[in-house]
């Protein structure tokens, strides 16, 4: 099965609950993540401060830590929350369809 | 002169973060923001790492651009040193002659390389020429534009400044010798396993090392300078980096007769022995509670930029205590390093594989409790550490066995 403009990412169980992987895609890198509701949202990879992986960092709650300075973002928004990150992390619409995750990246 | 002023001398890390700070939380009043060098604050960790690295023209990592500070109404004063400070008066003299008064003032000085000094023949000291040291921006630039293929490069001081300088400077072609006194590098800090990882890694790259060295002299021409050791050796290098340490910088404190001890003595709100004055970052010591009260002092990025942040809070009243877990990393390659806590008070060490992420070691109290976590390896190590980080805050007791198991995700014990 395919969508227009989606891609498929990973399977559902990929991702521990509360947790986040990398998703590279051609030249892209992407993180996406599974909240401990098990909802999936996906950003881009890396941190808008310096060029680290978000997927190396930590998940707690709706919160992702960039392993490097502890800069946070709410990944369900990309919304900047802490220091010293300060530019919002781009999403992109996630669909979870019969445990396949699929990302919208364009 | 301004009244209802808030005044930071030092643009660094912390001063620049207390200044936002301040306004963060509300503060309308002036803010003036002094610093000696002419740049607008920015970023110093790149400076052993990116600066030396890049191929094309460097540029600091501003922690705040000038636009920013001037949009937020902060006073910047650039190129400038505080000479003194009348605590009656409530005043900063500077050494071009202008006045600050404060309300409250900031002391965010933060620390100065330690400088080598060498034995001379009459039982005293000397500093030798054309030693390098890295600190600032203008240090980093300065010692980039040395660091050209095939240029002998000594690095004294087997820490992280040094160790990645020498990173750097084997990237950039160089050949290069860490020169360390003691028996292995990285003696403070991390553990015994941890620096081996590290020292085989900088062998793989052709770095050499010479530990035990004892330098005896060092002697400058045109061309070179020549390292002669204790045990005979001599070794001729186009530069010389020194990264023995760092000095606090206390000197506009204890000239106004603030209380020093190994920094200017702060209390849990970063307060000095002045109302009025508070002190932040690399140069203050402050009583941890977390290690039972002790006064310890850091050297680090993530608390020069919590304590800006704490200060600013206590400058407009907050009573709140600082508290947060002491973090450290530094790059060497691709390897990353983390600590969080404080290595020397624990008493046993556990060790956890993260398979192929790295290594992670548990730093244990009599009692166990997490007193300190270090782990080498890729940037996935930055979970766990982080997790480590909220297990010495909670103080709880651990078991050794579980933390030693990796299938036993840290997260687990932490709801415990």
């Amino acid at each position: 099965m395919t969508y227009e403009g989606w891609i498929a990412a990973c399977d559902a169980e990929d991702i521990d609950e509360e947790d986040v992987i990398r998703f590279d895609y051609e030249d892209r890198t992407f993180a996406i993540y599974r909240s401990d509701k098990s909802e999936y949202y996906a950003t881009d990879g890396y941190c808008t401060h310096e060029k680290f992986h978000l997927s190396d960092g930590l998940v707690m709650g709706k919160h992702i830590e960039c392993p490097k300075h502890n800069g946070r973002f709410d990944y369900t928004t990309g919304e900047a929350k802490r220091a010293p990150v300060c530019n919002a992390l781009q999403t992109y619409p996630v669909k979870n369809e019969a445990g396949q995750i699929w990302i919208k990246i364009s | 002169m301004t009244d209802n002023a808030m005044v930071i001398i030092g643009a660094g890390e912390t001063g620049a973060r207390a200044a936002a700070e301040l306004r963060d939380r509300g503060w309308t009043g002036a803010i003036t923001l002094i610093g000696e060098e002419s740049h607008a604050p920015y970023e110093r960790p790149p400076l052993s790492k990116q600066v030396l690295q890049e191929a094309g023209e460097p540029s600091p990592a501003y922690i705040v651009t000038a636009e920013k500070l001037k949009e937020l109404r902060i006073d910047f004063i650039h190129s400038s040193r505080a000479a003194s400070i009348d605590r009656s008066k409530h005043l900063v003299a500077m050494e071009d002659g202008r006045q600050f008064h404060y309300e409250r003032l900031l002391l965010a000085t933060g620390a100065r390389p330690r400088t080598l000094q060498l034995p001379d023949s009459d039982n005293g000291f000397i500093r030798p020429p054309n030693i390098r040291y890295l600190r600032s921006y203008a240090d980093a630039l300065a010692l980039r534009s040395r660091m050209k293929p095939g240029q002998r490069v000594a690095i004294i001081g087997g820490g992280f400044i040094g160790l990645e300088a020498a990173a750097s400077a084997r990237y950039r072609g160089c050949a290069v010798t860490v020169v360390e006194a003691g028996p292995r590098i990285l003696m403070r800090g991390v553990p015994e396993a941890i620096a081996r990882v590290i020292e085989a890694r900088h062998r793989a790259e052709g770095v050499s090392f010479k530990l035990n060295a004892s330098i005896q002299a060092i002697e400058s021409s045109e061309s070179e300078s020549i390292i002669t050791f204790s045990d005979g050796e001599t070794l001729g290098f186009d530069v010389i980096l020194a990264g023995i340490g760092a000095v606090p910088d206390t000197v506009l404190a204890s000239g106004c007769g603030l209380t020093i001890e190994n920094g200017i003595a702060v209390d849990e709100r970063l307060n000095t022995s002045d109302p009025d004055i508070f002190a932040a970052g690399d140069c203050c010591s402050f009583p941890h509670p977390l290690y039972g009260g002790t006064r310890i002092r850091l050297e680090a990025w993530r608390n020069a930029q919590e304590q800006g942040t704490h200060a600013a809070g206590s400058m407009l009243g907050s009573t709140e205590a600082y508290s947060a877990v002491p973090w450290f990393w530094s790059d060497q390659y691709d390897l990353t390093l983390q600590v969080t806590g404080l290595p020397h008070t624990a008493r046993t060490t556990v060790h956890r594989s993260l398979g192929a992420t790295g290594d992670l070691y548990f730093h244990l109290t009599d009692d166990y409790r997490l007193a300190a976590a270090s782990a080498i390896g890729r940037n996935g190590i930055a979970k766990d550490i982080r997790l480590a980080e909220m297990l010495i805050a909670s103080r709880a007791a651990l078991d050794p066995v579980q933390l030693a198991a990796p299938d036993i995700k840290l997260k687990s014990l932490l709801t415990v």
